[in-house]
């Protein structure tokens, strides 16, 4: 285990006597405070990589990468931004009900995705559309959550990256099982050939008790999960402070295993805090808790104002921590990088981008038998019924077979959408 | 997308003008939550996102301002925590108001709500009553990714002790929401998300009918149509468009039902139809039709119908449109119930 993270400063402590009348009303932070609270990143997570760009050391977590492995970082999270820019688009222009943006945690998601192996098993949110990049989801396939023609498009046994979950915190319990199974099967142990899991949730979800439990069962029964926390300031409107007194990683102490905080926009840091501990669950020392401190840029979802809840000079200070910038600045200071090579990943991002958009256009409404498919492995007598009975009522309607608008509604809401040309009707 | 939402459900600190208005579903639960707030300090509001944002769906938009935050809490990310501490408060005194922010993500305060907030009163035999209401946005057709469309109700319904009711208007939303907080039961308040920017006429200085009491809406002989909730617009359309008189009751009340105007209804039209979102196995719907056979056997022409969603699990969005009851699928049964 690698030595303590430092305290964060002290705004965001709560010493124990004055807590009551420090919180007594819940003061937005200042400008300042949200400075220190940068601060707090870079003195108590893990950094390889520092926002001017420059490599910085670390006693615990060094890292030797090579021109070419640094320049693939740069190219995934250039490519996984383009695509997140492009679902925003295609929802502000009705191809998706809506999107629900990565933005500022590229270098989280690819750093953790690219130290998982192939053999491990990833549990995601509804955020974590880079880790579905890496583990060779294409982009394509997110669409359809997101477009509402399906729940989800992908095989997660071929590809190691189960289904979104929205209800919070659901998926850390499946995450914890399937870790169990792991190890009840005998598939750790070895640093090459070994399992892991990683588990995918954001600082609110960590108020729910599905994450109390899972952290629990996971360390009752050294599962080989790693529990990867992206702690991007906000669930919804409602800033880290809403849920928690102390910094997240260091939930992990009280239930007995190793927690720690990386600067999750340097991917670097990234990269080799998760593939540590990756390293840790393979080897039988699960389960770990990673708190990678990072940034929502955009809104929480493209149904949500967040003009309404959080400071401008916010945003402002997180852009000089852009994730993607530090690694271009250091490609060019180091001269690992030349015009050409930024300019080859720029046309490709436009060329997926456009990949992502023709495939949005086309996709086809799904028809009513959908409704019925799947339900149950063994057919449903009254479902069957309702299937064959509504299937002929509809067939009354032979006519009116383009797609159908939905009603809609603007919610302003976490993962609703309105849906596509009705959205002025109200 | 539309105008700024504090510009639809905001109130800007003003409660109803006295008379006559017309406002949205929305901004009458707002103003009623006020009224409330206003009438007794110890009503309190609580769940995620609902003070500074005002909720996602911005019910609660500036009461955070104007009552403070321990009066609205934004609270930690948790149902369980959210019921749970409510009850707490309740039995402190306080009558909590909690907003869950959508019908899917009720479940992990289902276990208190079930074993706990149902049941204290009974336990206690009354010494620890539950002023308690949970509100609940639902229901589908707003094109929204998985558990955001569900329509829960019959859960609660199925639950002793708990009283569950479905508003479906702004009059009733003002009214009911306020007759919900001041009620010594514990009270599942179910709000109609799609209707929630639908105006419809207020008018504060007319007494308001009882909680637990349903309304005819239309008078009609031909048959009868029972929905409640979202599905309460639908089937007003439809009898607007039907060629014959339908009568049509708005239920308000899930739990108790309040079935005597059904009864009446069906004995004068002998024919019944009724219309839910919700999946039809084991539900409201399954509850009035099993009810009006038993009361009404011998004034039925026809065997009473169901328009509801299906068995299934609330499907992808693109296909919400197949999955809900339409005007054309209630005209559907109704010329099935006449036919006989
Ligand atoms: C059980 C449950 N309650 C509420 C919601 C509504 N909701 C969706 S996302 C969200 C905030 C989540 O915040 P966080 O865990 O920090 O993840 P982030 O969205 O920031 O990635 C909320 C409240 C939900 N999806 N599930
Ligand atoms: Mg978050």
């Amino acid at each position: 285990m690698p030595s303590p993270p430092h305290e964060p400063p002290s705004w965001r402590q709560h010493a124990s006597g004055t807590h009551a009348a420090a919180t007594a009303v819940e003061a937005e932070p200042s400008a300042e405070q949200v400075i220190a609270g940068l601060r707090a990143t870079s003195e108590g997570g893990v950094q390889l990589l520092n926002p001017e760009g420059e490599r910085v050391s670390h006693p615990d977590f060094d890292l030797e990468i090579s021109a070419a492995e640094l320049k693939s970082l740069y190219r995934d999270m250039v490519l996984v931004r383009r695509v997140d820019r492009e679902g925003n688009a295609l929802q502000r222009q009705g191809q998706l009900g809506i999107w629900v943006p990565l933005l500022g945690q590229e270098a989280a998601q690819i750093g953790a995705g690219r130290a998982m192996a192939p053999q491990d098993m990833a549990f995601p949110s509804y955020r974590e559309h880079g880790i579905a990049w890496c583990r060779g989801v294409d982009p394509t396939e997110l669409l359809g959550v997101w477009r509402g023609t399906d729940h989800g498009s992908w095989d997660p046994n071929d590809t190691g990256f189960q289904l979104y979950t929205i209800v919070i915190a659901n998926q850390c319990l499946h995450a914890t099982g399937y870790a169990m199974g792991q190890r009840f099967e005998g598939m750790i142990g070895d640093s090459e050939t070994g399992e892991a899991t990683i588990c995918f949730f954001g600082d609110g979800a960590t108020s729910q008790g599905d994450v109390h439990e899972s952290f629990v069962w996971a360390a009752v029964y050294d599962a080989p999960v790693l529990f990867f926390c992206q702690n991007n300031q906000w669930a919804v409107s409602e800033p880290t402070e809403r849920q928690s007194r102390v910094p997240l990683y260091r939930r992990a102490q009280g239930y007995g295993f190793p927690g720690i905080r990386v600067d999750g926009n340097d991917v670097l840091a990234t990269l080799a805090v998760t593939r540590w501990a990756l390293e840790e669950c393979r080897t039988g020392n699960g389960p770990v808790l990673i708190e990678a401190f990072t940034y929502r840029m955009d809104a929480h979802t493209t149904s949500d104002d967040a003009t309404r809840y959080r400071l401008a000079e916010e945003l402002e200070a997180w852009k000089l921590r852009d994730p993607i910038e530090r690694v271009r600045v250091h490609l060019v200071r180091e001269g690992l990088a030349g015009q050409d090579f930024f300019d080859g990943v720029a046309a490709e991002s436009d060329e997926l981008a456009q990949r992502v958009r023709s495939h949005a256009e086309a996709m086809p409404q799904p028809g009513p038998e959908r409704i019925f498919s799947e339900v149950y492995a063994e057919a449903s007598p009254p479902v069957q019924a309702q299937r064959e009975e509504f299937l002929a009522y509809h067939a009354t309607f032979v006519d009116t077979e383009e797609p159908l608008a939905g009603s809609s509604i603007d919610t302003e809401e976490p993962l609703a959408g309105s849906s596509i040309d009705t959205a002025g009707d109200r | 997308m539309a105008a700024p939402a504090t510009d639809r459900a905001g109130s800007g600190g003003q409660g109803p003008s006295n008379g006559p208005s017309n406002i949205t579903l929305a901004k009458a639960l707002n103003d009623g939550l006020r009224a409330a707030m206003e009438g007794d300090d110890k009503v309190i509001l609580m769940g995620e996102d609902i003070g500074k944002l005002g909720g996602v769906f911005r019910i609660t938009d500036g009461l955070q301002k104007d009552f403070g935050e321990q009066r609205v809490l934004d609270t930690p990310l948790a149902e369980s925590g959210i019921i749970g501490t409510a009850i707490g408060l309740a039995l402190r005194g306080f009558r909590p108001v909690c907003e869950i922010q959508f019908d899917g993500f009720v479940f992990p305060g289902f276990d208190q709500i079930v074993s706990q907030l149902s049941k204290l009163r009974y336990r206690s035999q009354g010494k620890l009553p539950m002023r308690l209401v949970v509100r609940i946005p639902f229901g589908g057709g707003i094109g929204a990714v998985e558990h955001h469309s569900e329509s829960p109700e019959s859960l609660f319904a199925h639950v002793a002790g708990l009283k569950v009711v479905a508003c479906s208007n702004a009059a009733d939303a003002y009214w009911m929401i306020q007759q919900a907080i001041d009620s010594d039961d514990p009270v599942i308040f179910f709000e109609p998300k799609r209707r929630y920017w639908e105006k419809s006429e207020l008018d504060t200085s007319v007494k308001p009918r009882p909680l637990h009491t349903s309304r005819v809406l239309r008078t009609g002989s031909a048959a009868t149509v029972v929905a409640y909730g979202p599905m309460v617009r639908t089937v007003l359309d439809a009898a607007a468009a039907a060629d014959c008189e339908l009568e049509v009751i708005d239920l308000r009340t899930l739990s108790p039902l309040d079935l005597a105007p059904v009864f009446d209804a069906v004995r004068r039209t002998g024919r019944l139809v009724c219309v839910a979102e919700a999946p039809g196995e084991s539900s409201i719907t399954a509850e009035v039709a099993a009810r009006v056979q038993q009361e009404c056997f011998y004034s039925l022409e026809a065997p009473v119908l169901r328009v509801t969603g299906f068995d299934t699990p609330y499907p992808p969005s693109k296909c919400e449109e197949y999955y809900l009851p339409d005007l054309d699928r209630v005209l559907d049964a109704v010329d099935r119930v006449l036919a006989h």
